[in-house]
């Protein structure tokens, strides 16, 4: 039986999640050697709105190339976490941003709270770098991909002259990960 | 260590796909008014046409886009437009003329959903019958319809060709989910694709009959430009190009537009089956929903239930002779579609109604889910 990984990235518009679904499927896909979908569900805004955008991961075919039972999802916003949290499965992650979501939907799942887009300010001085922040806890706290696989990808895929700030965020992301995996022990 | 994956591996969206489809098929002229969900093609073409020689320009509105990929068809380029319903919409009094002229070129519709503006950014497969008899008047077209981002590039090439082989406009009806979906494929070694072009004149352009009648049923194509002169008119016209009231020449003319889709049929249409061989249910969909269908097909049949899916990835001509070869064996017919019944209209017609048709509907934007499809194939 292949296996099937599914992540939903949920926020606002304008966040650069589907960027980060991009990224996350190339590095499944191209670097990993396995198969990956990604797609988006967005609004008409071309900024703000609840935006989500999805990847799944497996060794076989993707057929239904939708989320309908997550391993993880992001939530960069309230509004997201509060609209999309339905699809994750019992004991799935839930990932949020710690200042952005503060009333954390009740459910059968792991939380995992921290700060992505305070650290995105304070040690990158970028708000921009939110999202490749939390593609590097994803990374960590799924281990459905290669660390070297994602940073290759990210080489590839953010704009020229942001791939050093780009790899430092997610290295960011990766640190976090693992202090909160020293705290609370492991979610795999 | 440094990780050389293979260059020929990309994750593409279907838009991507479609576009770098449309280069390998020698599509070298682009004309078309952006639009959600296909922008994408547009943009591709826009970067992309500079360096292998082609023409992108952005047009007024979708009208007059297709008036310039009709122009530039008769120009002797391969040429497309890409668009969503509300620009279809516009395209229809020019297809009728491409259709009418027998001008091949391709057009794109990335379905949203409707009617009018509708929505933007969600998918839908509600322009089946809009694509079929979106113009007026008795007129061949094909249509074709990809569940994949391989496929898309694929059936964009296949588009192309059987535009320049039977001299008629094809539509590609792809839908927001396939057009916005990131996929890996394989890009295909361009020696392997197989590329048609029109028919040329042997006659000389003094004796050249643009709209002649002979066995093919197919006319030789001139380019403007290369010294045959010829009349192009949506009028009624005769062999030579001008119009006509000769109500035989005019009857002559008509048949042999619309012999072409019935006397090639076969060539066009295509359909992907799975499971088929000893179901007792049969699921027929097509574009992104056949993807819910498989996977509902293969749930189903872990329960003990003999599912199939029959996918038409030719849409018109419709499959008629296809599903015909399936039905009978089945305890009843599912069909699954992002609009009220397009399909399944046709399904019954097909079927005589001798079994009953269950329809799985969705127009909410949202994509139909697997066990949506699977709770009717067990119900």
């Amino acid at each position: 039986m292949a296996f099937r990984y599914e992540v939903r990235l949920s926020g606002s518009g304008g966040q650069g999640l589907i960027l980060v679904g991009k990224v996350l499927a190339e590095a499944a896909a191209i670097y990993d050697g396995l198969n990956a979908t990604q797609s988006q569900s967005y609004g008409p805004e071309a900024r703000g709105g609840a935006s989500r955008s999805e990847v799944i991961i497996s060794d076989g075919d993707i057929d239904y190339p939708k989320a309908e039972n997550i391993d993880i999802m992001l939530a960069l916003t309230q509004e997201a976490c509060d609209k999309y949290v339905v699809d994750l499965k019992e004991g799935g992650i839930l990932l949020v941003d710690s200042q952005m979501v503060t009333n954390i939907p009740k459910g059968n799942y792991r939380v995992v709270a921290l700060p992505i887009i305070q650290s995105a300010v304070e040690r990158l001085g970028k708000f921009l770098v939110s999202n490749i922040i939390a593609l590097g806890i994803i990374t960590k706290l799924s281990g459905v991909v290669s660390e070297d696989s994602v940073k290759h990808a990210i080489r590839a895929r953010v704009p020229k002259g942001t791939e050093e700030i780009n790899i430092k965020a997610f290295y960011t992301g990766i640190e976090l990960a693992v202090n909160w995996l020293e705290k609370h022990g492991s979610l795999l | 260590m440094e990780k050389k994956p293979n260059p020929n591996v990309r994750m593409w969206q279907g838009n991507v796909a479609c576009a770098e489809g449309a280069i390998a098929a020698g599509c070298r002229f682009f004309a078309g008014y952006p639009i959600t969900p296909s922008s994408e093609i547009a943009e591709v073409l826009a970067l992309r046409f500079p360096v292998v020689g082609g023409h992108f320009i952005q047009m007024e509105d979708e009208i007059a886009a297709m008036g310039a990929v009709i122009g530039g068809s008769l120009g002797g380029a391969k040429t497309m437009t890409a668009t969503s319903g509300p620009g279809f919409s516009l395209k229809q009094e020019n297809i009728g003329f491409a259709a009418m002229a027998e001008v091949p070129c391709v057009i794109v519709n990335v379905q949203r959903g409707g009617p009018s503006t509708g929505l933007p950014t969600h998918a839908a497969q509600s322009d089946v019958m809009q694509a079929r008899w979106g113009t007026h008047g008795d007129h061949p077209i094909i249509v074709l319809s990809p569940s994949s981002v391989r496929e898309t590039y694929d059936l964009t090439v296949r588009a192309f060709n059987l535009a320049e082989k039977y001299r008629m406009p094809v539509i590609l009806l792809s839908d927001e989910i396939i057009g916005h979906l990131t996929e890996k494929i394989e890009i295909p070694d361009p020696s392997t694709i197989e590329i048609i072009d029109r028919k040329k004149p042997i006659d000389t352009p003094e004796n050249y009959l643009p709209y002649k009648m002979d066995d093919s049923d197919i006319p030789a194509m001139a380019n403007f430009g290369e010294g045959y002169r010829y009349h192009v008119t949506g009028l009624a016209h005769d062999e030579t190009g001008f119009p006509t009231n000769d109500p035989e020449k005019i009857r002559a003319q008509m048949l042999r537009l619309n012999r072409k889709i019935q006397r090639f049929r076969d060539d066009i249409v295509e359909v992907e089956t799975f499971n088929t061989d000893d179901m007792d249910v049969l699921v027929i969909s097509f574009g992104s929903t056949a993807r819910s269908v498989k996977r509902a097909v293969i749930n189903a049949r872990e329960k003990g239930v003999k599912a199939g899916l029959l996918r038409l990835k030719t849409i018109w001509p419709f499959p008629d002779k296809e599903i015909e070869a399936l039905y009978k064996p089945v305890r009843k017919i599912v069909v699954a579609e992002m609009n009220l019944g397009q399909i399944a209209h046709e399904v019954e017609w097909a079927t005589r109604r001798e079994k009953p048709v269950v329809r799985v509907n969705k127009i909410d934007g949202e994509p139909i889910t697997p066990i949506e499809i699977y709770e009717a194939i067990i119900s």
